[in-house]
């Protein structure tokens, strides 16, 4: 009875699987659907609102939300609302003015300005998207930094602590030694990796050996690292010379991530990184042995330990993994060109800690989907920027829009029910956003 | 109280949970429903607990129809119920879970816990419940954590009384106790909604039997009735009754237990000085109630438990210091007695579970990495060898029914060669087909020489699967009987006492020898559960 | 008959004997061991460090007026800081001899244990203050100010999560409460109408929460975080579009007065730090009793704390489990809001971007290092704000602790709560866990 199970070689990898058993789980009368047409397969989506569908309608509904907000905070269209009943046009016309003028600030700045094309260089027409992957780019890593703690039933809150570590070894291997090109750059990326490794490792030691509840324990380094970053920046160890600011040494040339389009667009190699590591997350969760521990760990821990797997060594290793992707970011924060001097300041992270949260669960914690989430809050961060400058709207209504889109891709049922859609099949939503467990009456 | 159900169904999304039921409690009747588990007879009671709205039918108290939106309905109409898992707080003590949700308060709701502790004295005296108010319910027993939820049910001046099978986790003598309850409220007027799917107890304390089959009424029954019609009623075709087997022909020691001390959180001993020896080609039966060291006896086997002393080793070699991985790859295969909880990742595809514990041997994992080829190959074949309904080897294994689940547990752990095979409550809320070829495997597995344990707390599983019976009771071993041993000797082994010798004497530890030599199994086949037709012969 | 059968279940649960027995006793004997040692070795550095690294024949001279206060001087304390802070580390080694030797009570473990982290903080602060002066009552005075809003806030938090809903919003209902104090105390000059405002967005913030965690099944945590982001954005935002166009208009709220209670606030030294305070911190007062005796003596308490530890009890005994969560996690965003409107209204009178700098986490912290118990929570808040205190008043002095380090206290010592270091902590059951109907 137990015969070895030798795959063909010669079968095909990619194969459909074969038509099992199709026989229905017991009770359950459910009708195996025939594949639809891709036509219909669409008009279905948009009907029972899937999840794309979802994704997009939050984004929407977030865009509205921010308009109103701009409204509420703009003096002079409130005032006008004052004779809405007198004059309805008036004010209904200034809002809509400040409104999109704001977002169209947003689009000339994150994806492409028309202007661009007439008066503009060949680099004007691609800043903005130049900008927009800049942005990315170490949401990238702070997303994927979250993934892969969430696929391992992990709260990695602690990007930003992580980002700070990363940051400062990489800092410090930057200015400490002078080494010829690409070596100090890999170097500089493997001290980042190492700092933020070791300090979400903390939080995955302290999870897999004390039971430390790892969402408390790395809000905690969170701050931890602030004040450690705050603290190092007056040592004489970092803090430049002959100044009362708290900044850091400037790096070594050589220390730096290059630019791949020469000075005038920002985009720098830290994107190619960041695509590298989308692909060695998708690697690892798909096709090893650890990513399978991990995603065991993460969805039932009880059966994965049942199994032989070690959940303390998966915890830690997701933890570390987590924190060597974060640590990323924080090369990136220091020694890209969004970072002229390549020095360490006091708030070096950027809020990218937090941001990483929201993209990691806009993105479904996928490895595309990240990537996508980070693109789009990239593309927000680099149009709110222009548009603080050109429209006067602050660049704040950015966090806004992202936190409303987050919380409305949390529960798609909301978002159905604003637009009427139906509801889709259980169990075909949630992802890292749901509840982990739910308590309720066994039937 | 009269209590009428009138066409009651409930449904849950495709699935039809209760088909238009009809039932009528009496006052001062003890009314069993009989069923299988998955009969529908627990999504029944919480419709009538307002737990679950009805998708039809109606609920008439005395004549009146009612509709129950919550529990506080139901409870005003003066139902209560004793759920399967107790619903206690168990941080609170008795008192307060008793008042929970009908607080005896003063201004501003101040609780007042004079007032509430009396009412429960009060209830204590009256029917004989005797409970401490002030414990916390975390520090009692099961059987007296039941009483408190009856003291709820009292409480509230409920008249019908729901008990959701009340003896799963009772030894048998607490169960006599809990028919002595029972028909001292019966006695007193109010009337009994009795769950259960053991047949012997039915016959012991029905007044009138109602037997429900996949969501529907399909009979109602007297008590006298013998237990074979009303099991063919409650299954619905003849179920075989007993495991084909053949008398086992044991061999060497394999697996040798010594001394062995388990502790849990607390510092508790929850497996205490557990002697065992087991041979090659025998099935060894662990019978005792729920709760008393058998998970944590398989547990330290696998290496998921650190023992606090004692020795196991496994063909003479020491499992000390290995982990779980080492144990499994070595050869041991694992059925965990909660497979949704230990035993299967409810996300993972069929497929991937079928792998779960063999992910990192070839040929499915090599340096690293998967084989996705192999893992699929493997599934087609376990889908097919061991009838797993399955719609595609990817579905989720969560999507599955709890008795494929199990068989794709058991497809798994049997899929390899083994030096020791361990299933823990290999049947539990499986299906009767699923079942019998659970057993089946278990049989034919043992027949290759296998070493095998089966931990199960029904009885009668253990009687018909096993070649030996180690009941254990607090932790300890016992005693180690033949499987011919009489239901009541076995109940009694259950709560810890040991017939016709001296219970103050300590249990003896086992004599492997004495027990390998025995006439074991005379008849070459054994009953099993769900045994219509078979005497009684406690 | 069958009574006696039973009767071994009633009379005697089982106690460990035997090899059990021995392996628990080992065990505690371990820790007792390991942390006894712990606190000698840390005597002995504090010996080293703060009794020797004291010049002899110098004193440390600690201001007892509580400053700006209407209140009769009291004379400074001064102490030979050498001879102090020796005898201090002495005591931090005697603390742990008892630990070791007195292992079995539960109460001599924590006195050992009070006694050492006592004699600790003071041997420190004999040696930092060494030939220097440092106002002991001002650093009293600013730990309760420091303490006012995670007080409050962890007050919120034990109700949610008390209730089944783990509420890391605490900051977000701080930051909202403080700014809609600010903006409504400057618009209508009412700081009264100030401090409601902060309740309601507090409030808000926390009926956000309860919709999704119980009507979305979101998972709280992330949930928590998310919607801190948002407070942070919309403040953010209508602070840069709004009230840093128009201060005088919009963010120029003015502070409650300080109300002295006479007899109470003349007792020296504490009566003028906790007696003559302003109305919000007297609220405080008011709330704490109210929350515990709440939670633990009334009929709201039991069903919030049955909610939170097993709701399917709850539900079967006709308790509404979704509506009391609501309805507490709504009302403990009001008790959030007022600590909120202490930073704005409370004490500096305007608001400014990301003012509450991670408050509601110290908050979150006090919750769980105060093991989910009101009383408890305001032990650690009030520990929290003693360091932040400390770490402002021992700047000035130069020492060589880094004040970054102080400012850590709270989060370290969290680290080792949780990791069940420093005791073992049990949140309620069902925290972050949505109840759903079939």
């Amino acid at each position: 009875m137990t015969e070895d199970n030798k795959s063909t070689p010669g079968e095909p990898s990619k194969a459909k699987p074969a038509p099992t058993k199709t026989t229905e789980p017991a009770g359950a009368s459910a009708s195996t659907p025939a594949k639809p047409s891709l036509g219909r397969a669409m008009l279905d989506a948009i009907i029972t609102g899937n999840s794309a569908v979802v994704t997009f309608l939050a984004i929407v509904l977030a865009l509205v939300v921010g308009g109103v907000l701009m409204i509420l905070a703009d003096q002079d269209v409130l005032d006008e609302y004052k004779y809405f009943f007198a004059a309805p046009g008036e004010a209904l016309s200034s809002s809509w003015t400040l409104v999109s003028d704001a977002y169209t600030a947003m689009f000339k700045g994150s994806i492409v300005n028309p202007d661009s094309f007439s008066e503009g260089s060949i680099e004007d027409i691609f800043r903005p998207i130049s900008e927009t992957i800049t942005q990315a780019t170490p949401l990238i890593f702070g997303g994927l930094a979250v993934s892969i703690a969430f696929r391992t039933g992990l709260f990695n809150i602690g990007a930003q602590g992580q980002i700070i570590a990363g940051a400062v070894f990489a800092s410090w291997i930057g200015f400490v030694v002078d080494l010829p090109p690409v070596i100090h750059l890999v170097f500089v990326i493997l001290a980042g990796v190492i700092g933020g490794g070791l300090y979400a490792g903390i939080a995955g030691f302290l999870k897999a050996r004390y039971g430390a509840h790892e969402v408390i324990v790395t809000i905690m380094l969170n701050h931890i690292a602030v004040l450690m970053l705050g603290w190092l920046l007056t040592t004489d160890t970092f803090r430049r010379g002959g100044q009362a600011q708290p900044i850091g040494k400037d790096a070594h040339e050589n220390a730096v991530l290059p630019n791949l389009f020469g000075d005038n667009l920002r985009i720098h190699f830290g994107i190619i990184l960041a695509l590298l590591a989308a692909g060695i997350y998708w690697w690892l969760l798909n096709r090893s042995t650890l990513g399978f521990e991990l995603r065991a760990v993460g969805s039932n821990p009880d059966a994965a330990r049942t199994a032989g797997m070690s959940v303390a060594r998966a915890q830690i290793l997701a933890m570390v993994i987590a924190g060597a992707m974060a640590g990323l970011a924080g090369v990136s924060q220091v020694m890209s060109s969004t970072n002229p001097a390549h020095t360490l300041t006091p708030s070096i992270d950027a809020g990218i800690g937090f941001d990483a949260i929201t993209v990691a669960l806009l993105g479904r914690t996928k490895p595309l989907g990240t990537v996508l989430a980070a693109l789009l809050f990239g593309a927000l961060r680099a149009g709110g920027s222009v548009m603080q400058a050109s429209a006067n709207v602050s660049v704040d209504i950015v966090i806004v829009i992202q936190a409303v889109i987050v919380l409305f891709v949390a529960a798609p049922p909301l978002v159905r029910s604003i637009f009427r859609l139906r509801g889709a099949r259980k169990g075909a939503e949630g992802g890292p956003l749901a509840a982990k467990e739910t308590v309720g009456v066994q039937s | 109280m009269k209590l009428e159900l009138r066409g009651i169904t409930k449904r849950f999304g495709s699935l039809v949970a209760n088909d238009h039921i009809d039932l009528t409690v009496e006052p001062g009747e003890i009314h069993c429903l009989l069923g299988e588990n998955g009969a529908g007879k627990s999504t029944l009671m919480n419709v009538l607990y307002g737990l679950y709205e009805p998708s039809e039918g109606e609920i008439v108290v005395d004549g009146t129809p009612r509709k129950f939106r919550t529990a506080g309905d139901a409870i005003d109409a003066g139902i209560g119920m004793v759920h399967q898992h107790f619903m206690l707080v168990p941080v609170f003590t008795v008192a307060e879970n008793v008042m929970l949700g009908h607080e005896e308060t003063r201004s501003l709701g101040w609780l007042d816990r004079r007032r509430a502790r009396k009412k429960v004295l009060d209830l204590v005296d009256e029917y004989g419940l005797k409970v401490d108010p002030d414990m916390l319910v975390e520090d009692l027993p099961v059987g007296l954590q039941q009483r408190v939820e009856i003291l709820k049910a009292l409480v509230r001046d409920a008249k019908v009384l729901i008990l959701d099978e009340p003896t799963a986790v009772l030894t048998p003598q607490e169960t006599e106790e809990l028919f002595r309850v029972m028909r001292a409220l019966r006695a007193s007027g109010h009337s009994i909604v009795f769950i259960t799917h053991k047949l012997k107890e039915v016959k012991a304390v029905a007044d009138r039997i109602t037997v429900i089959r996949r969501g529907k009424v399909v009979g109602t029954a007297d008590p006298a009735s013998s237990e074979k019609e009303l099991a063919s009623l409650m299954v619905g075709r003849p179920v075989k009754l007993v495991v084909d087997k053949d008398r086992a022909q044991p061999g060497e020691v394999r697996l040798a237990i010594e001394d062995l001390t388990v502790l849990d959180g607390n510092g508790q001993a929850v497996v205490d000085r557990v002697d065992l020896r087991l041979r090659e080609g025998e099935i060894l039966g662990i019978a005792g109630v729920d709760g008393n060291g058998q998970s944590e006896l398989t547990q330290a086997i696998l290496g998921l438990r650190a023992p606090a002393a004692g020795k196991i080793s496994l063909d003479g070699q020491d499992l000390a210091g290995r982990s779980p991985r080492q144990i499994l790859n070595s050869g041991v295969g694992f059925v965990p007695e909660d497979r949704q909880h230990d035993g299967i990742v409810g996300d993972f595809t069929v497929a991937e579970n079928l792998v779960l514990d063999m992910v990192t041997q070839a040929p499915f994992g090599r340096r690293g990495s998967i084989n996705p080829g192999a893992v699929r190959d493997n599934a087609r074949q376990r889908v097919e060898e061991f009838d797993i309904r399955t719609q595609t080897i990817e579905s989720p294994a969560g999507t599955l029914s709890g008795g494929n689940q199990q068989k794709v547990v058991v497809a798994r752990e049997l899929s390899r060669p083994l030096r020791l095979f361990i299933a823990s409550q290999p049947t539990r809320g499986v299906d009767v087909g699923a079942m019998e070829f659970i057993h089946k495997r278990i049989v034919a597995e043992r027949d290759v020489g296998t070493p095998v344990i089966i931990v199960s707390t029904e009885l009668d599983e253990v009687v018909a699967l096993a070649d030996r019976i180690a009941v254990m009771y607090r932790g300890r071993i016992v005693d180690i009987v033949p499987p011919t041993t009489s239901r009541g000797d076995l109940g009694l082994l259950m709560a810890g006492v040991i017939p016709s010798r001296d219970p103050a004497e300590p249990a003896p530890a086992a004599e492997p020898d004495a027990t390998g030599t025995e006439p074991a199994a005379p008849t070459a086949t054994n009953e099993s559960d769900a045994t219509p037709g078979e005497e009684d012969p406690a | 008959m069958a009574d006696t059968v039973i009767a071994p279940d009633v009379e005697a649960p089982v106690n460990p004997t035997g090899e059990a027995a021995d392996v628990v006793r080992a065990a505690a004997r371990k820790k007792a061991l390991i942390t006894g040692i712990g606190f000698i070795l840390v005597g002995l550095y504090a010996l080293w460090a703060f009794g020797f690294g004291t010049k002899s024949g110098v004193d440390a001279v600690f201001g007892m007026t509580v400053p700006n206060r209407d209140t009769t001087e009291v004379g400074d304390l001064s102490l030979p800081a050498r001879a102090v802070a020796i005898a201090m580390s002495v005591l931090c080694m005697v603390a742990g001899v008892l630990r070791i030797v007195l292992d079995r009570s539960r109460l001599a473990i924590r006195l050992s244990i009070a006694l050492f982290l006592i004699a600790f903080v003071i041997a420190f602060l004999v040696w930092a203050v060494a030939g220097k002066q440092m106002s002991f009552a001002g650093a009293l005075q600013n730990t309760l100010l420091a303490a006012v809003p995670l007080v409050l806030g962890a007050l919120a938090g034990v109700i949610g999560e008390r209730s089944g809903v783990v509420n890391i919003a605490i900051d977000g209902q701080f930051l909202f409460g403080a700014f809609a104090a600010a903006l409504t105390g400057s618009i209508t000059g009412s700081l009264w109408a100030g401090l409601a405002a902060g309740m309601v967005a507090g409030a808000l913030i926390g009926g956000l929460l309860a919709v999704f965690a119980v009507r979305y099944l979101v998972e709280q945590v992330v949930l928590g975080v998310v919607i801190n982001l948002l407070v942070t954005g919309i403040t953010g935002f209508l602070y840069t579009q709004l009230l840093q166009k128009d201060p005088e208009g919009y963010n120029n709220p003015g502070v409650f007065e300080n109300i002295r209670i006479p007899g109470l606030a003349d007792i020296p030294v504490i009566g003028p730090v906790l007696f003559d305070v302003n109305i919000i911190v007297y609220l405080m007062y008011a709330l704490i009793v109210i929350v515990h005796l709440g939670l633990f003596h009334t009929r709201w308490g039991l069903r919030a704390r049955a909610v939170g530890e097993h709701p399917t009890a709850a539900d079967t005994v006709g308790i509404k489990v979704n509506a009391t969560r609501y309805r507490n996690v709504i009302m403990a965003g009001a008790i959030a809001g007022i600590g909120g409107a202490f930073l704005t209204i409370g004490t500096v009178g305007t608001f400014s971007k990301d003012m509450t700098s991670g408050a509601g986490y110290i908050a979150l912290a006090a919750v769980i290092f105060g093991r989910w118990r009101p009383l408890g929570a305001v032990a650690a808040a009030l520990l929290f704000g003693f360091t932040s205190a400390l770490a402002t008043s021992l700047q000035p002095l130069n020492t060589s602790i880094p004040s970054q380090f102080l400012q850590m206290m709270p989060y370290v010592v969290t680290i080792f709560a949780v990791a069940g270091l420093v005791g073992k902590v049990r949140a309620p059951a069902a925290a972050n866990k949505p109840y759903t109907k079939g």
